[in-house]
């Protein structure tokens, strides 16, 4: 019964990017993205200098996408200039099949700011004709700068991230946490902190975008302190940097 | 933190879902809860106990704590415990569960909520029963703990448990809305921060707060970032400034009286101070702690229970400690507009108990729930935040005296702005008010938020918000929360003579039973005559 009525207001998680353990090659889409923008789509460069609040008008390509619900979708997408978070889109749920990893769309709504991060909110789309899965950019070096601003809401990449050592609800030393002081439980979000030429990260498994049943959140919770690994996900800003990792592999 | 507002915002259309289908269920309804002469204690039982923390790892471990002690008391009684973040989520799981009766034995939830519980036949236990039974009520003869009486619980927060003619929850903890605010701010900005905060004084402060340098900071605090005013939760803003002006919202018969012109006229000061920049939300703009202790936010507008978060000192914080500016916080009441009539809400949360088929795991259920009342829980957990606990013998206890006059002794459990908070509730509990509740008051709630995130909204971007703008925003709320499908008291009253074809099919059923009576009489005298 409990099954049903999920799936009745179909709040049942549908994932992208997160059973593969990574994204697919980018000569898996049919081509490179479009350069070109369509009359009235503003490039990447105008919609981050568009005002807040403002109306903007973007093209872009799905990479991923959190859970369908209420008929709204919030969706990683990326141009060939930058990436955009689009927050809370409105989709019904025959549509939300169609925005599969790679589908070009147009999207007209907002621009807001929440904590740091720059979206697209109360947004519409289009499908639009056209595929592209956008590599996973390497900030690795850009942790701990002001550059890694930059590629916020890309798809990005970490290389030989060393595991570190968080606190439980116990106060414990443990690899990772159900929320990020350890009071959550299975299904919430996990949080685990990782470092890099001395500095320490705290990297977030956002539990709407791979669910406790996603290899990504299965992954995390096999991780042991000292363990060092290349991670992918998308660069979400909370406050900060925050990224919603998507794929966890010992390091290469 | 993130999914949080993503929840909440989830959780609001599931409601709305789950409200509208609550009606629907098929549960066939238990027999009427019965008090047992005697708890049965040579039978295991299973109790099942849904609870919710703040993202509180101390609160968990309360809850944790209360099972362990009550299991020792009582080991034939097993707590098994469900964490939930959200009430919404309870909620839900909770509407899902009446209609296969697998709802759980006691659940931490609001009363609005227990109102869309009740439509499911006798799926709550009635508590007053319970309260007064000598053995197993509220101090009883027979409970192996130092319960609180009735008269020891707030009779302010017992109250809010009170409606459709019953008891039908106990309060479990208490909190209220509060003000932090940067009181270094208010004061370089030239004015003297009052006792009492009206509106007129909060948005006179946050549009001379609004002023740049030539630079183009923002002149009080030398940051390109400034929301004078945050508030977390625009429904309490729309019903406790209704309750101030004596507007309506609602009654308690379920009839919908918020789209008024009052309303309309909140909603045109709060667009004016959207529109300048001066005021924001949650929704829009992010948690109003962060941008508080930042320094860039002056008056953040949250529950007491969300005092830990509040001011440079805060024990708990989301953003980087070199974003930290130093500031004294000072803790007031929300905003009012006769500081000689003050109106605050009282929010926090309620402990109800299931009704199940067998009377004697309601009663084991009971018994826990009443656990939750001790001065142990009640104190510890209400010290977690700005909590207050709901019995005036755990209030009274030496050492919750003890907790409140350490305040400001250090960062971390006597937290000064923490206990200010508990202290504002404590101070104004003649001053706090709940709103009706019924199968719909959720969705009402819901509708008023919204109609502020809706106004500041539009204003941000610029689009006309004059009367036809209003006109149109209460049809939209009222379509979307579908409060026209809310049925009142009163209008079920008013639902005139049947149609044709009922009283067809009822003066038919009358007949057949006539008819099906005199047929089996006939017989019995046939078999009499033989």
């Amino acid at each position: 019964m409990k099954k049903t009525f999920y799936s009745a207001l179909a709040f049942t998680l549908l994932l992208a990017g997160c059973s593969g353990g990574g994204s697919k090659p980018a000569s898996s889409a049919a081509a490179g993205p479009d350069t070109e923008k369509g009359s009235g789509v503003m490039t990447y460069e105008q919609y981050m200098a568009a005002d807040v609040d403002s109306e903007v008008v973007i093209e872009a390509y799905v990479q991923a996408k959190q859970s369908w619900w209420d008929n709204t979708v919030t969706v990683y997408a990326q141009d060939n200039d930058g990436g955009y978070f689009i927050y809370g889109m409105k989709c019904s749920e025959e549509d939300n099949g169609k925005l599969t990893e790679g589908q070009k769309i147009k999207v007209k709504g907002y621009k807001s700011i929440w904590s740091g991060e720059v979206e697209v909110v109360d947004g519409e789309f289009e499908l639009e004709e056209g595929k592209w899965v956008a590599p996973a950019k390497d900030v690795t070096a850009a942790l701990g700068t002001d550059a890694l601003v930059d590629s916020q809401n890309l798809k990005v990449a970490f290389k030989g991230m060393k595991v570190e050592p968080s606190k439980d609800a116990d106060g414990n030393e443990v690899a990772w946490t159900y929320k990020w002081d350890g009071s959550g439980s299975e299904g919430d979000d996990l949080y685990f902190n990782v470092s890099v030429n001395g500095n320490t990260y705290s990297f977030t498994v956002e539990s709407y975008l791979c669910d406790a049943n996603s290899d990504t959140y299965k992954a995390v919770k096999e991780l042991k302190v000292g363990d060092v690994v290349d991670l992918e996900g998308f660069l979400y800003w909370y406050e900060g940097p925050n990224p919603h990792i998507t794929s966890v592999k010992a390091a290469q | 933190m993130r999914t949080l507002r993503r929840f909440l915002l989830c959780a609001a259309a599931l409601l709305l879902c789950t409200g509208m289908l609550s009606g629907c269920h098929g549960s066939q309804g238990m027999a009427d809860f019965a008090v047992p002469e005697q708890l049965d204690e040579n039978r295991k039982f299973e109790i099942t106990f849904w609870a919710k923390n703040d993202t509180n790892k101390t609160q968990t471990k309360i809850y944790e704590k209360a099972i362990t002690d009550f299991e020792q008391l009582y080991p034939n009684i097993h707590i098994t415990i469900r964490l939930y973040t959200d009430y919404g989520k309870i909620y839900n799981d909770v509407i899902t569960n009446i209609a296969t009766n697998t709802t759980p034995n006691v659940c931490i939830t609001y009363p609005d909520h227990i109102a869309t519980y009740l439509t499911g036949a006798n799926t709550v236990v009635p508590l007053e029963g319970l309260f007064a039974d000598e053995k197993y009520g509220l101090g009883g003869t027979e409970v192996k703990f130092d319960a609180p009486k009735t008269e020891e619980i707030a009779p302010q927060f017992l109250k809010e448990c009170a409606f459709a003619e019953h008891y039908y929850a106990i309060p479990y903890m208490r909190s209220t809305e509060a003000c932090y605010v940067n009181q270094t701010y208010v004061e370089k900005l030239g004015f003297t921060m009052p006792e009492v905060i009206t509106w007129d004084f909060m948005f006179e402060v946050a549009e001379a707060a609004m002023a740049k340098d030539a630079e183009g900071n923002f002149a009080v605090n030398g940051q390109k970032v400034m929301i004078p005013i945050i508030y977390k939760s625009t429904d309490n803003m729309m019903i406790q400034m209704l309750k101030q002006k004596g507007a309506g919202y609602s009654d308690s018969d379920g009839n919908i009286l918020i789209f008024n012109d009052t309303t309309k006229e909140l909603l045109y000061q709060i667009a004016e101070h959207g529109k300048t920049g001066a005021f924001s939300t949650f929704k829009i703009s992010s948690y109003p702690a962060n941008f508080l202790n930042a320094g860039q936010c002056i008056f953040a507008i949250d529950s007491t229970a969300g005092a830990t978060w509040m001011g440079s000192d805060a024990p708990l914080s989301d953003i980087a400690e070199d974003k930290i500016v130093k500031f004294d916080t000072a803790v007031r009441p929300v905003p009012q507009f006769d500081p000689s009539d003050m109106k605050m809400i009282s929010q926090g949360p309620s402990i109800c108990v299931f009704n199940k088929r067998d009377p004697q795991e309601v009663l084991a259920s009971w018994l826990f729930a009443q656990y939750l009342l001790t001065n142990e829980v009640q104190i510890a957990y209400s010290e977690t935040e700005g909590y207050v606990p709901v019995t005036t013998k755990a209030q009274m206890t030496p050492e919750y005296q003890e907790y409140l006059a350490m305040k400001g002794s250090d960062n971390t459990d006597h937290y000064q702005v923490k206990i200010e908070a508990s202290e504002l509730l404590l101070n104004h509990l003649d001053e706090t008010f709940v709103t009706p509740v019924f199968n719909g008051s959720t969705s009402l709630r819901d509708a008023a938020g919204q109609m502020i995130e809706n106004v500041t909204k539009s204003v941000r971007r610029k689009e006309t918000v004059d009367d036809a703008y209003m006109e149109d925003l209460f049809g939209s709320v009222t379509s979307l929360y579908h409060l026209d499908q809310i049925r009142s008291a009163s209008s079920a009253n008013e639902l005139g003579e049947l149609p044709a074809a009922s009283k067809t099919l009822l003066i038919t059923l009358v007949v057949l039973w006539v008819l099906m009576g005199s047929y089996y009489f006939l017989q019995y005298r046939r078999s009499k005559k033989v």
